[in-house]
Formats: C-alpha cells, structure tokens, sequence
C-alpha cells in the first residue's frame, strides 16, 4: 500500500509541477514577441473523440510539425517565429468547448485558435471567435446554413458544404442511373437520430423528390443502435436497389458486417461518415469495392498523394478520405495568409476570404467565406475512395454501378 | 421480417447484453461493490483482442484464452488493492455502495485515460467470424450466435455452481449475510475477491466477444456499463439466472420494437421496460428468490 500511494503522491507532483511549467511558459509569451501562440479546444475524449482523432486532431499535429521543421511561422518580413500550442480537451462537451474558447481567447491571449471538430461544436463557439475577433476556418461543419453565418460573422469561414449540396449530388448520380435503366427509381433511406443524420435526411428527402425519385423506406434510428438486421430486412423487402444511410462510424461499420450477414445487396450501397476511414477501406477489402458516401478525392492528384504519405509517416494512420484533406489545407491557407499580412487577426481574415492560395488542393480560393470546390459523392474504386460528383470537375471518376454483391469471406 | 425471424435476432442481441451483465451481477450481488469501471474492464479486454487479433494475428477465440485470465487477475488485484479497504472500514451495505461507486468512478478515468494514452481515441475495429449461419431459415452472424452461446453456457455453468455446490453456497451465504458466513467458517474477504475476481474475468469474455463485431473507441466503456446495469437490476441484483433472462428480454423488445413499430423507438422501449419491472418488482425479476 505505501509503494502505491508513494506513486499516487509522485505523479500528483509531476501534474501540479507540468502545471505550473505550462502556466509560466505561457505567461512568458504574452510579455514579448518572440512565439505566436496558437490554441485550440477540441474533443479527446468522450462521444466526439473518435472523430475528431481522425480528422482534426492529427491534421493539426502534421501542421505544426511542418510549421516547426519549416522554422516556425513566416511573416511578412521574412522573419520566422516558432509556435507555441496550447492545447484543451473539451470532453465532447459543449459547454466545455465554449469555456475552452473563451480562456484561450481572454487569459490565454492566443493569436490564433483552430476550431473544434463537429458541426455544433463550431456554431457553437462562432459567437466567441467574433465577438473576439478570431478568424474561425471551420471544417468539420455540414451546414446550409453557412450563407446567413457568413453575414452573422464575418470572420468565419466554411468549408464542407452543406447537406443539401451532398444529397443534390447524390440524387443526381442516382437519376443518371435510373434514367440508363442501371437502377430502379426507388429508394430505402435510414438515418441517426443525431445532429449530422436529421441534417442530411431532411436535405435528402426534398432532393430524392425534385429528382422524382420514390423514398419506399425511410426510418431514423438512436445513437449507438448495434443491431441492424430489423431496418436491413424491411429494406430489403422494400423493392428498392438503392440503399442510403446517413450513419455515424460505428453504424457504419456494423450496417456494412450486417447487409453482409443477411446478403443484401442492394445495387447502390450509400453509407454515412465512417465509410472513408482508411480502416474501412483495410476492413472490408474487396467488399468495399463500390460502396458509395460523402466526399472521396482525386485518385491522380500528386499533391494529395505526398500528403496522404506524410500523414502517415507522422501520424502512423493514414487521413480519411472527406474531411482530413480539406483540414490540412485550411491551414495552409492560415499559415500563407499570415506570411502575405502578418499576425493581424483582421487582416488575415480578409485575406482569406479574398486570397487564392495553393494548397495540397490545389488552387483554393473561397467563395463568399465558403469553399465550394469539394467532391459531394464518392465511391471505393481498386481500394481508393474516388470522387464522383461533381461529374464536370477535373479528375471526376465515372460510378461504377451497380455495386457487385458481396464476396463470401 | 417473419416472427421466427425477429424471436431468433432478438435472442442472438440479447445474449450480449447478457453476457456483458452477468459479471456486473456477481460483482455487485456477491461482492457487493458497484463497479462502474465494469465497461472499463470490457473494452480493455476489446483492445486486447485487437491487439492480438491485429499485431499477433492470434485468433480471438484463442485469445480468449489468455484475455479471460487477465481479466481475472485484474479484478483480484483490484479488489486486493482498492476495495478491500473499502470493504473493512464500512459499517454496513449502504456505506460501501457509496464508497465503491466514488473509488470505481475513479478507476474509470484512470483505466480510460491509460487506454487513450496508449491506443488514441480512434474507433477500432476488426472483423471476425461475420459469416452468416442460417437457424430456421434466419441468418444470424457467426460471431453474435457465440456471444448469445457463451453467455448461456456462463450462465447457466454459474448458476449450477452456486445453487449445487458446496463453494456456491459459501458464494450465496457471503451474498445475503456477509456478517454473519463467518460465524460458519466462511471467509467472507477470500470469497468476495473470488466473486469479484471472477466478474472481471466474465467482463474480459465480454469485451473480447463484443470486438468481433462491434466498433469501440477508449471512451465507449460508459455505454456498456449503462446497459449492463440495466439488465443487472432488472434481473434482480447478484442473481445470473435473472441477468441472462433479462438480457434476452431486452433483445426481444428491441428487434421486435425495430421491426414492427419504428427503430427509433427502441430506446424508449427499452426504458419502458425498465421502469415497468422496477414498478411492479422492485427487487428486479428474479430478486429475493434463488440466491
């Protein structure tokens, strides 16, 4: 007992003594220039950790770490400054995320903050990032909103689109294949019961029926739902060949085991976030193949290609195929905004929003605060999660439909 | 979905949530301490799992082997450790309840925070016996119908233990008066160590089990305790035989729910149910009998 209570009183030593480290160090950097200091609260732990460790948080960390091996952050003078990171875990609380913000912003002082992963995360700390007069470059928000955020505050930027843009494209994809007489006109749709699935869903029903396509099947179900072979069997009796679910990672993981138990094949498998983890695509293999979901990348993009190495190599896993690209290229067009104007938060914001910048994407510019340059719809094609909407961009991949049904294992 | 078909999904979810209960109810019945590390427990038993089944390529059912063991030794350990202490300074059943849920609360974030240390907060997740097995005409996956056969064969291997044997009364006598199974030569600290112990090790089966076809992250371990101790007290606490009923019931209730009302209203169904039970049998289903 007293070795282990010896450990206990040890360790207790070592927080307060990082603690008053971490404190001193900041204090430092507030009295004279010579880091920039960039913060950020974002979720480690809890509901949204799983997200945010693959999208956000390691994009973040291969940023900094080219940041660091570039000699810090260029400003307009030629002059390097190394960065300081100060770091929150918001526990996937938003009431955590918005005090997190709020102390980087007021006691922390930092000149920049990155924001948290997940739509409500971001609307909720957009208040604070303007009243503070931070530029926010939120990423891992799917809004129709982001027009009226954008004349609400001026400083926020966003860049996944909405959902209705997602399910336009989608609807679009599934017209042009009932109209060659691929697929028939009807679809079985399920949904999360949850912010991301009520977003798309609704975006979903009114884009099926613009394109005159008939929903046979659409229920929502709760947040960590495991079982799915009732809602499978029910589609699958429907006479749809389009199967939608706009699920969250774990769904979409058990959806893709379960249609795979009760050899279901639909011709069109749509499925939520989650379906362009590399994990999936290692996961599922050959049955991956054809797939379909939100995002997917140019399969013949140089640039993307290296990022999608270093990544790796940094990080030891590879970037999901949606959000993480479009992450590491918000901050490169932090990082090249302060370079052109330096650490002026209100100049940099303008910058972004009228500069065109080069990115791991290639030429970037936004549109009224917006990116609008994304891929809407992907599909696993030979292991590589392929962009196919919008059709008319440089580097579209052709759907490859119907899907083949499932391999036996 | 035919009825054969939903009776026979429902049974195949509900023996997870069986098999994930019924080390919560020894732990709590016998032992007598709420662990609320208890899917703590589970999903480090996931990861192991996954490490062997990923690193080592070791074939779950085989590291089943080594996990459950590990699993037993870290309940020993703990209950040497953390609650023993608890247990002999309490003067009666409520103090310790209260005592043990702060300590186990404390060992949650202990446990999670060295699995994010060590793992990230990523989702996990493997692939391993998915392959449809057909039973009057249903398909069922490989790797649930195991954790539905596991925890039958627990449960019922446990209950004939506790009720047949010598060493399943001296279980039963520390359940129901811990203060008074000295006075007939039991050694109550000995005893509930094991019981505890041995709820680590039917955690540990269950977090293996789980992993083959459910997706977990460092932070999931809330979850599993949440339904665990649903199943725990709606079964009666300490009681297995109600553990594995009530995880089967809430299987049912679920598919059936799913299937033909909406499967948005599962949760709530599930809840019903719970509140249905703790109004009319407050000591749970099998509560008070077959100790």
């Amino acid at each position: 007992m007293t070795i282990f209570g010896g450990r206990v009183r040890l360790s207790a030593l070592g927080l307060i003594a990082g603690a008053l480290t971490l404190g001193a160090a900041a204090h430092a950097g507030a009295q004279d220039r010579d880091s920039v200091k960039i913060g950020y609260a974002v979720s480690k732990t809890g509901a949204n950790a799983g997200g945010a460790a693959i999208t956000t948080i390691p994009n973040y960390q291969l940023w900094l770490d080219d940041v660091k091996k570039n000699g810090g952050l260029e400003l307009p003078d030629g002059s390097k400054l190394p960065v300081e990171v100060i770091e929150y875990d918001d526990r996937s609380s938003a009431e955590e995320v918005v005090r997190a913000v709020e102390r980087l912003a007021t006691q922390d002082e930092v000149d920049f903050i990155l924001p948290p992963w997940g739509t409500g995360f971001n609307l909720a700390v957009a208040p604070l990032f303007d009243r503070y007069g931070y530029p926010q470059l939120a990423v891992s928000s799917v809004t129709d909103k982001a027009p009226e955020f954008v004349k609400r505050w001026k400083r926020s930027f966003w860049f996944l689109g909405g959902g209705a843009d997602y399910t336009d494209a989608l609807a679009d994809v599934l017209k042009t294949e009932i109209e060659a007489g691929t697929i028939n006109d009807k679809v079985a749709m399920v949904s999360v019961a949850d912010g991301f699935g009520i977003d798309l869903v609704t975006a979903a029903r009114e884009s099926f029926a613009d394109a005159g396509i008939e929903v046979v099947y659409d229920k929502t179900y709760p947040v960590g739902t495991t079982d799915y072979s009732p809602m499978i069997n029910e589609a699958s009796s429907s006479g749809a060949d389009t199967f939608v679910a706009f699920s969250y990672p774990p769904d979409t993981f058990a959806l893709t085991q379960q249609a795979q138990i009760a050899d279901y094949n639909p011709k069109v498998l749509y499925l939520g976030v989650g379906t362009g983890f590399p994990v999936y695509g290692k996961n599922n293999g050959e049955n991956a193949e054809g797939i379909m979901s939100l995002g997917g990348i140019d399969p013949n993009n140089e640039q993307n290609q290296v990022y999608r190495k270093r990544h790796e190599d940094l990080t030891g896993q590879g970037p999901d195929y949606w959000g993480s690209v479009i992450t590491y290229a918000s901050l490169q067009m932090l990082q090249e905004a302060i370079k052109r104007v330096g650490l002026d938060r209100e100049g940099v914001a303008e910058e972004l929003a009228s500069g065109t910048f080069e990115t791991v994407l290639g030429e970037t510019k936004l549109e009224d605060n917006q990116l609008r340059k994304l891929w809407w719809v992907g599909q696993w094609q030979n292991g590589v999660f392929a962009g196919l909407a919008p059709a008319d961009r440089p580097g579209a991949s052709k759907p490859v439909l119907p899907r083949k049904p499932w391999q036996k294992q | 979905m035919t009825l054969i078909n939903v009776l026979i999904a429902g049974l195949v979810l509900g023996g997870t949530y069986a098999l994930v209960a019924m080390g919560l109810t020894l732990q709590y019945g016998i032992a007598r301490i709420m662990n609320l590390a208890y899917g703590e427990t589970i999903i480090a038993a996931a990861f192991a799992a996954y490490l062997l089944q990923g690193a080592l390529g070791v074939n779950p059912l085989l590291g089943m082997l080594l996990v459950l063991p590990g699993g037993f030794v870290f309940g020993y350990i703990v209950y040497g450790l953390m609650m023993r202490p608890l247990v002999a300074r309490s003067q009666d059943r409520g103090n310790l309840e209260i005592d043990s849920i702060l300590a186990t609360f404390g060992l949650l974030f202990v446990i999670q925070g060295v699995m994010l240390v060590i793992f990230g907060s990523n989702y996990m997740s493997y692939s391993f016996l998915n392959v449809p097995v057909t039973i009057l005409g249903a398909n069922v996956a490989a790797n649930r119908l195991l954790a539905f056969v596991l925890a039958l064969t627990i449960g019922l291997t446990l209950y004939l233990l506790l009720t047949r044997t010598r060493w399943g009364t001296a279980l039963r006598a520390v359940a129901v008066a811990p203060q008074n199974a000295p006075l007939v030569g039991i050694d109550v600290n000995r005893t509930a160590r094991f019981a505890f112990a041995l709820g680590g090790a039917l955690a540990a089966a269950g977090g293996v089990v789980i992993s083959m076809y459910q997706t977990f992250t460092a932070t999931s371990g809330v979850v599993f305790t949440m339904k665990a101790l649903i199943v725990v007290i709606m079964g009666g606490v300490g009681n297995l035989l109600g553990a594995l009923s009530a995880g089967l019931i809430l299987g049912l209730v679920e598919t059936g729910v799913a299937s033909y009302i909406d499967p948005g209203l599962t949760l709530a169904a599930t809840y019903a149910i719970f509140l249905a039970i703790l109004l009319w049998r407050p000591q749970g289903l099998f509560g008070g009998a077959g100790r």
